[in-house]
């Protein structure tokens, strides 16, 4: 009796994130299951692994010794096109997935605009920069350019859809006084509904400028332009003091417009 | 709000004279940032080749269909690897990552001076750099194949899943941690009974909102050599095999809506 009394008296912790029994074994099993699958069909060459040790020793000598000077020209180009870019390709984008945007927010347009905008919307965003660069690379020739419609082809993806969104969220009671003075649609965009999602707009505007330049460090791998060419052609040189003073370019570069990208957003908020 | 007074009684403008210059400024410096980039960056482009892009883009379309719908049972397998570096990897980052969020919550953080900035460092360091370029360096180092990818996307996952979480770290509610102190706990008994319910909920979202993210960006590592679907794809892309790419990418996008919907539904039923 008292030790019935001694064991039902004991606290014990519940299962911390799924309560029903049943499920949390079922997806626990299944998940150990997928795992040893996983594992067990895994090929891994343990043995040119184990050499490439010796490679990653020489690249970590490389990395802390980074050689800004010896190939200066080709990571000047680099840094220089991929900023271009940047800057290009985050305005071009902007000014197109403003006007996609309105179209895509349903409390403001009409349902074939509508439908249009959004299909415009999730083709851009469905393929990623990379793939997305291997088209236009096809289409456009190598080089920045084809890089330059990557990126801004992937910006109204992501701007008009986070902007529809935004709009389709205001506080209707403004737009709606200002239609009550007998504005017209443009006038009502630009006197209820501008104002309401302005600053939101340029936070993510700032917020893509940054993506845009991470991610124009890497479409160049499949011929876009950018560092990431530069980079590539560094370590298929296995010149790896080059490739780790592009690294640390990047990591600065990115630093720097995350940084005051978040400065001037909290300043406009 | 200016107001002017006129003859005829106040009248509203949206901006003043001197609000409304600036923003003319401001555009007019935009136009010209606009410029002067375009120009730097467009001297190397051969126009010809642009002008030339519709006829290309025409005939790409032209090779790429009808898709060779048979090359999709040679896929399956490079489809298991895809899903299998996306899914290790961010199981290897994720428990990568969570001393590092521990480390670098300012609550939680055994030294303000020393292993918190180093922490942070990991973090943006990992941020900074994507998988494909990680990638690229491991690849190098490991040789090609599946493991590279694995730990490609590990290395990447772990400041995307240590930002987050450590930001949820330094939101919880204090008082239950003061709670769990005054009963007397260890340091590692307040982690464990003050600190891991309450971000827990939140640590499963980030994983899985990770691990969506990176079955999305193990279909593109086999560019570099990294294994998975990418490799089919580069080679179809060598081959200039139009119709076997146009197989692969309705394939990857088969894979990233799946694992998009996955991922939303086990989220909408966490949170």
């Amino acid at each position: 009796m008292s030790e019935v009394q001694a064991v039902s008296r004991r606290w014990r912790r519940p299962p911390v994130l799924i309560r029903n029994d049943f499920w949390r074994r079922a997806i626990y099993s299944g998940a150990l299951l997928y795992l040893l699958l996983a594992i067990g069909t895994l090929e891994v060459d343990w043995q040119r692994a184990y050499e490439g040790l010796e490679r990653g020793a020489r690249f970590l000598q490389g990395f802390l010794t980074p050689d800004f000077t010896s190939r200066f020209d080709q990571i000047q180009r680099g840094m220089v096109e991929s900023v271009t870019m940047t800057v290009c390709s985050t305005m071009v984008g902007i000014l197109i997935s403003v006007p996609i945007g309105l179209g895509a927010a349903r409390n403001i347009s009409p349902l074939p605009v509508y439908l249009v905008c959004r299909a415009i919307i999730s083709v851009s965003r469905a393929f990623q920069e990379i793939i997305i660069a291997i088209l236009f690379v096809a289409m456009f020739g190598f080089g920045a350019f084809a890089g330059f419609v990557t990126l801004s082809f992937a910006t109204i993806g992501f701007l008009a859809k986070l902007l529809a969104d935004d709009i389709e969220e205001i506080d209707p009671r403004q737009a709606e006084a200002v239609r009550g003075t007998g504005a017209g649609w443009w006038q009502v965009v630009n006197y209820g509904v501008q104002p309401q999602v302005m600053p939101r707009l340029i936070g993510l505007s700032l917020y893509r400028f940054d993506i845009n330049f991470r991610e124009s460090a890497v479409i160049g791998i499949v011929g876009a332009g950018g560092i990431g060419a530069t980079l590539n052609t560094a370590m298929d040189r296995y010149d790896y003091s080059t490739a780790s003073a592009i690294l640390i370019l990047i990591i600065i570069f990115v630093m720097l417009a995350e940084y005051s990208s978040g400065y001037i957003r909290k300043w406009i908020q | 709000m200016p107001v002017w007074q006129t003859e005829q009684g106040p009248a509203w403008r949206h901006r003043t004279t001197t609000a409304q210059w600036l923003h003319w400024l401001g555009w007019l410096l935009a136009a010209m940032a606009f410029v002067f980039c375009w120009q730097i960056m467009t001297v190397d482009t051969k126009w010809f080749f642009v002008k030339d892009a519709p006829s290309q883009a025409a005939d790409l379309f032209s090779r790429a269909w009808p898709p060779k719908w048979s090359y999709v049972n040679t896929l399956w397998r490079a489809l298991w690897d895809t899903i299998n570096i996306a899914t290790l990897g961010t199981l290897i980052g994720v428990i990568l990552a969570v001393p590092v969020a521990f480390l670098a919550a300012r609550n939680t953080t055994p030294s303000h001076l020393v292993l918190r900035p180093f922490a942070l460092f990991v973090i943006v360091a990992s941020r900074s750099i994507n998988s494909l370029i990680w990638a690229l360096l491991l690849v190098a180092i490991l040789g090609p194949g599946i493991l590279a990818g694995i730990i490609a996307i590990a290395l990447r996952s772990i400041g995307f899943v240590g930002k987050l979480l450590y930001e949820a770290i330094e939101e919880i509610d204090e008082s239950q941690v003061e709670a769990v102190q005054a009963t007397g706990a260890s340091r590692a008994q307040v982690i464990d009974y003050g600190i891991v319910p309450q971000v827990l909920p939140a640590f499963a979202g980030i994983c899985v909102f990770r691990w969506d993210i990176n079955i999305r960006e193990s279909t593109i590592l086999g560019l570099v050599g990294a294994g998975g679907i990418g490799l089919q794809l580069q080679s179809s892309l060598n081959t200039l095999a139009w119709s076997q790419v146009t197989v692969i990418f309705a394939l990857i996008l088969a894979t990233v809506i799946f694992s998009e919907w996955v991922s939303s539904r086990v989220r909408k039923n966490i949170i």
